[in-house]
C-alpha cells in the first residue's frame, strides 16, 4: 500500500506535465503562448505575500525567541494535564500552528529523547503528520490575494488543530 | 482575532524578553524572521510562475472543468457559493490532491491559485475573507498527507522498528479533524453571517 502511494507521488507531477500540454495541444490551444500568459502573474502573486509573511513571522519569531512561548507552555500545562495530554508534547502542540520548522524540531527532539516507538514518540509523530501550520497557511494564502480581514478563519483553524491534537492522543492510545 | 493574536505575541514577547534580561534577542528575532519571510516569498516566484502557466493550460484545455465536474456533489456541499464549473472548484481539488500525495511544493501554488479564483467571486469585499475561503483554508490546514515523509525519515533516523506504523493513526486523526472542521465551519458561518450583512 505504502509503495503504491509513494510511487504515485513520484509520478504525479511528471504525468500532469505530460497530460496537460498534450490535451491542450489536441484541443488546439496555443500551448506556449498560453503557458506564458498564465505564468505572468507568478511574480506579482509571490511578491504580494511579502508584507503579510513579514508581519506574521516577525511576531512569531519574537514570541518564540523571547521565551514567551515557554511561559505559555508552563501556564497551560496544568489545564491540558486534565484532558490527558502529556506535558512533554505541549510545546509541540502550541508550536504546530505557528511554525512548521520549529514544530518539526521539537518533534525530532521528543523522538530522540523518548524513542520513536514510545507512546510519546508515536504521539508526536502523528501530531506532526496530521495537520499543517495554520498561521503560515492563513497568512500566505490570504496575503496572496490581499485579504486583510480573516473573519472566523483563525478560530476555525485553531479549533481544527485542537481537534487533531485530541484525536491523536485518543487514537495513538487506542491503536498501540 | 488575528489583530489580537498578532499584537499579543509581540507584546508578550517583548515583556518576557525584558524580564529575562535578554531584550536584545527581540531585535535579532524580528530581523531574522523578516528575512525568512522575504526568502520564502522570493522562492515562491519560481514555483508560482511555473504552476500558473501549467494551470492556465489546463484551464484552456478544459481539464479543470472536467476535474470539477468529477467531484461536483461533494464540492457543491462544501462550497455552495461557488458556481458549478467555476475554475475555483478545479483548483481546490488540485490543491487537496497535492496535499494528500504529500507534494508540499506543488500544493502551495495550487492553493494560491484556488484563492485567486475564490477572490474573483468575492466582489466588493476584496479585503475580507469570503465564506468559501474560510472553508477552503480549514480543509487545507487539516488536510491529510497520506505519507508524512519527513516524520517517517526522522523516526527511521532514531531507530524505529516500524517507522511507517504511524501512517494509519495519522490518516484517522486527519479525517476526524476534517469532519470537525467542516462542521465547525458551518456553525461559525451561521454565527458570523449577520456581521457581513
Amino acid at each position: 500500500m505504502l509503495d503504491i502511494i509513494s510511487e504515485l507521488s513520484r509520478w504525479a507531477i511528471p504525468v500532469v506535465l505530460l497530460v496537460v500540454p498534450l490535451v491542450a495541444a489536441l484541443r488546439r490551444v496555443k500551448v506556449y503562448e498560453t503557458f506564458v500568459d498564465g505564468a505572468e502573474a507568478g511574480f506579482t502573486t509571490a511578491i504580494k505575500t511579502i508584507p503579510y509573511l513579514v508581519a506574521m513571522l516577525v511576531a512569531i519569531g519574537i514570541f518564540r525567541a523571547s521565551g514567551a512561548m515557554e511561559v505559555l507552555v508552563k501556564t497551560l500545562s496544568p489545564v491540558l494535564n486534565i484532558v490527558g495530554l502529556p506535558t512533554e508534547v505541549l510545546p509541540h502542540a502550541i508550536m504546530r500552528p505557528l511554525s512548521g520548522g520549529a514544530a518539526l524540531g521539537i518533534a525530532s527532539d521528543i523522538i530522540k529523547t523518548y524513542g520513536p516507538d514510545s507512546f510519546l514518540g508515536r504521539l508526536v509523530s502523528t501530531m506532526q503528520g496530521s495537520c499543517d501550520t495554520t498561521f503560515y497557511v492563513l497568512t500566505l494564502y490570504f496575503g496572496s490575494v490581499g485579504v486583510r480581514k480573516y473573519r472566523y478563519s483563525v478560530i476555525l483553524g485553531l479549533i481544527s488543530d485542537l481537534t487533531t491534537l485530541v484525536a491523536s492522543v485518543f487514537i495513538v492510545r487506542t491503536f498501540f | 482575532m488575528v489583530n489580537l493574536v498578532w499584537l499579543g505575541m509581540i507584546i508578550l514577547g517583548i515583556l518576557v524578553a525584558g524580564i529575562n534580561g535578554n531584550i536584545e534577542i527581540v531585535t535579532k528575532a524580528a530581523l531574522d524572521s523578516a528575512n525568512d519571510a522575504v526568502k520564502i516569498s522570493i522562492s515562491l516566484i519560481a514555483i508560482m510562475t511555473f504552476w500558473l502557466g501549467i494551470m492556465k493550460l489546463a484551464e484552456e484545455a478544459g481539464l479543470i472543468r472536467m476535474l470539477a465536474r468529477l467531484v461536483r456533489p461533494v464540492m457543491r456541499f462544501l462550497f455552495p457559493s461557488v458556481p458549478k464549473d467555476h475554475p475555483a472548484m478545479g483548483a481546490i481539488v488540485m490543491n487537496l490532491s497535492a496535499n494528500i500525495l504529500g507534494l508540499g511544493n506543488a500544493a502551495t501554488p495550487m492553493g494560491l491559485i484556488a484563492m485567486r479564483e475564490l477572490q474573483k467571486l468575492n466582489r466588493g469585499r476584496e479585503d475580507t475573507a469570503s465564506e468559501a475561503m474560510c472553508t477552503f483554508l480549514a480543509l487545507n490546514t487539516s488536510c491529510v498527507t497520506l505519507i508524512p515523509t519527513t516524520i517517517i525519515g526522522i523516526r527511521l533516523l532514531y531507530g524505529s522498528a516500524d517507522p511507517t506504523d504511524i501512517v494509519g493513526p495519522t490518516i484517522m486523526a486527519t479525517a476526524f479533524s476534517m469532519v470537525v472542521a467542516v462542521f465547525v465551519d458551518r456553525l461559525l458561518r451561521f454565527i458570523y453571517t449577520d456581521r457581513r450583512g
